[in-house]
């Protein structure tokens, strides 16, 4: 796993094989605010990268336009190998939105069996998403009877159907407790480490250290997109929230001398 | 558009309301009740003979509307749709689901209904009883129809329901219910013969007088509304969202 982190370190710029996503010029507008533009984006396969900024930074919207519901107003932007939005793609990918979006008058079975089949995913894709999110003892109460956190991880658990290649996921770990954050961290990185490529959001800076590589974005803007030791490096600090709020500072003091 | 998803959507609409029992149970039961309400008011006379059929016309339009125009807001507003579209779900697959579960409650409801005022209320109908159940569950295809078209213009499940008087209440007026349909003014006999549940009643009607009715012409136009509906409903799905 550090192996390819080094080599990362090496390579500039990834070749279209390794890359899950790749974006160029993209623009996107929401309402008349321009959330992203000329953004260019390369997220490399197998990998556990997080995508990080404040809130109203455009994580969302970025999520949106990778998994191809984002209207979007110009530029490229590729998923694994496809024009994102494809109807193939739609297979491929797991995307866990901000806000659950499962039912809520159903159970947590009923919900898993319901995507399961949307999917054609195999049925043992239901009892094994509903371990991997450590739901077991819930699995026949209805969603609207779980807790915030459940019910989210309800929303993670149809993500993991059908094992995607690509797991866009959008602040997944908010309002967990530090034991399922963990565990749900070491559950990202196990299905890194199987070949599937996961974006992970989060506007909580000390979950950056769990992530091969981070990007972090503000006002639409990448400021960031290193490992964590490269980052480490070029900030010259120790802690992703100390070097996350000194390359805001360099570029507040840019914006401020222009 | 796919077999195997449209399925699994109406079955897991059918979960949906199978969990909640109340408003299963006023699907099924409410329009006999109100039968019978109806019956006991004039004594089991001509008017119930006369206004009993439209209404087994009239239930299953208005409570499919009102059930679909909300599950699928809600469908909206919670992020489901996006998730079902982001998936290998077709807008057909979506809206047939729909359509095959509230289309299945329809039948049930009408079979009730029709049981209880010809069995139970002693309602005269001439034609089978088939065709009136039949006739009932188009009508509940077109509330679907109406229900799916008309949540892509409401935000709030208030502004949902405000549209069931806006487009309900004229057409009920317009029906030939009240007012023969040939006996209204010139332009209001016109706009009845442009709303699709004028041709609903109508259909009862035949049904109830004619012992070998002829109800396919009628069934073919309330059909045709149902799905000119739904593909104005399909246009409202939107994969891509701003
Ligand atoms: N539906 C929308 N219409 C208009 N503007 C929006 C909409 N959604 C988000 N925005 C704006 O786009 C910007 C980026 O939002 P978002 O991508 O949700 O940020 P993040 O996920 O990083 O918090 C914000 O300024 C937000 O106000
Ligand atoms: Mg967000």
């Amino acid at each position: 796993m550090m192996k390819s982190t080094e080599e990362v370190t090496r390579l500039p710029r990834v070749d279209v094989e390794s890359a899950a996503i790749r974006a160029e010029g993209l623009r996107v507008v929401r309402g008349n605010r321009v959330v992203l533009d000329d953004f260019d984006l390369t997220v490399r396969r197998g990998t556990v990268t997080g995508l990080l900024g404040p809130n109203g930074s455009g994580k969302t919207t970025l999520m949106r336009a990778v998994v191809g519901v984002q209207k979007v107003a110009g530029g490229r932007i590729e998923v694994l190998g496809r024009p994102a939005g494809s109807a193939e793609l739609r297979y491929r990918i797991g995307y866990f939105t901000q806000s659950p979006s499962v039912y809520r008058d159903i159970t947590v079975r009923q919900n898993l069996q319901y995507f399961a089949a949307v999917l054609g995913a195999p049925r043992s894709d239901v009892d094994r998403t509903i371990e991997q999110v450590d739901l077991g003892s819930h699995a026949d109460d209805l969603v609207s009877r779980l807790s915030g956190g459940e019910t989210s991880r309800v929303s993670l658990a149809v993500a993991l159907l059908g094992e995607p290649e690509l797991l866009v996921l959008d602040e997944p770990t908010v309002g967990l407790d530090p034991v399922l954050r963990r565990d749900l961290w070491t559950l990202f990185r196990e299905l890194a480490d199987a070949g599937a490529t996961l974006l992970v959001s989060s506007h909580v800076m000390d979950e950056a250290e769990r992530c091969q590589r981070l990007l972090l974005l503000r006002e639409g803007r990448l400021l960031a997109d290193d490992t964590v030791p490269e980052l480490y490096a070029r900030t010259d600090t120790s802690g992703t929230e100390e070097a996350f709020l000194h390359l805001i500072d360099r570029e507040t003091h840019r914006e401020v001398a222009q | 558009m796919s077999p195997r998803i449209t399925v699994a959507t109406a079955h897991r609409v059918l979960n949906q309301l199978r969990h909640d029992r109340r408003t299963l149970a006023l699907l099924l039961f409410m329009p006999s009740i109100l039968l019978v309400l109806l019956w006991w008011i004039y004594d089991g006379g001509p008017v119930f003979d006369r206004i009993g059929p439209a209404l087994l016309a009239l239930f299953p339009f208005i409570s499919m509307f009102l059930v679909t125009s909300i599950a699928t807001l809600r469908e909206r507003t919670s992020g489901t749709l996006e998730r079902l579209l982001a998936m290998p779900t077709g807008k057909l697959d979506f809206l047939l689901g729909y359509g095959l579960a509230f289309g299945l409650m329809a039948a049930l409801q009408a079979t009730i209904a029709a049981g209880v005022s010809i069995g139970l209320l002693d309602l005269d109908v001439a034609g089978p009883t088939w065709q009136l159940v039949t006739v009932a569950v188009l009508d509940a295809l077109l509330g679907v129809a109406l229900g799916l078209f008309v949540s892509a213009f409401a935000a709030t499940e208030f502004q949902v329901v405000q549209f069931m008087p806006a487009l309900v209440l004229p057409q009920f007026l317009l029906c030939g219910l009240l007012v023969a349909r040939d006996d209204m003014p010139a332009v209001l006999s016109a706009i009845s013969d442009a709303l699709p549940l004028s041709y609903a009643v109508d259909a009862m009607r035949e049904v109830q007088v004619n012992p070998t009715p002829e109800v396919w012409g009628y069934a073919g136009i309330i059909a045709a509304f149902a799905v000119g509906l739904l593909a104005l409903g399909a246009a409202t799905l939107r994969r891509r969202t701003a």
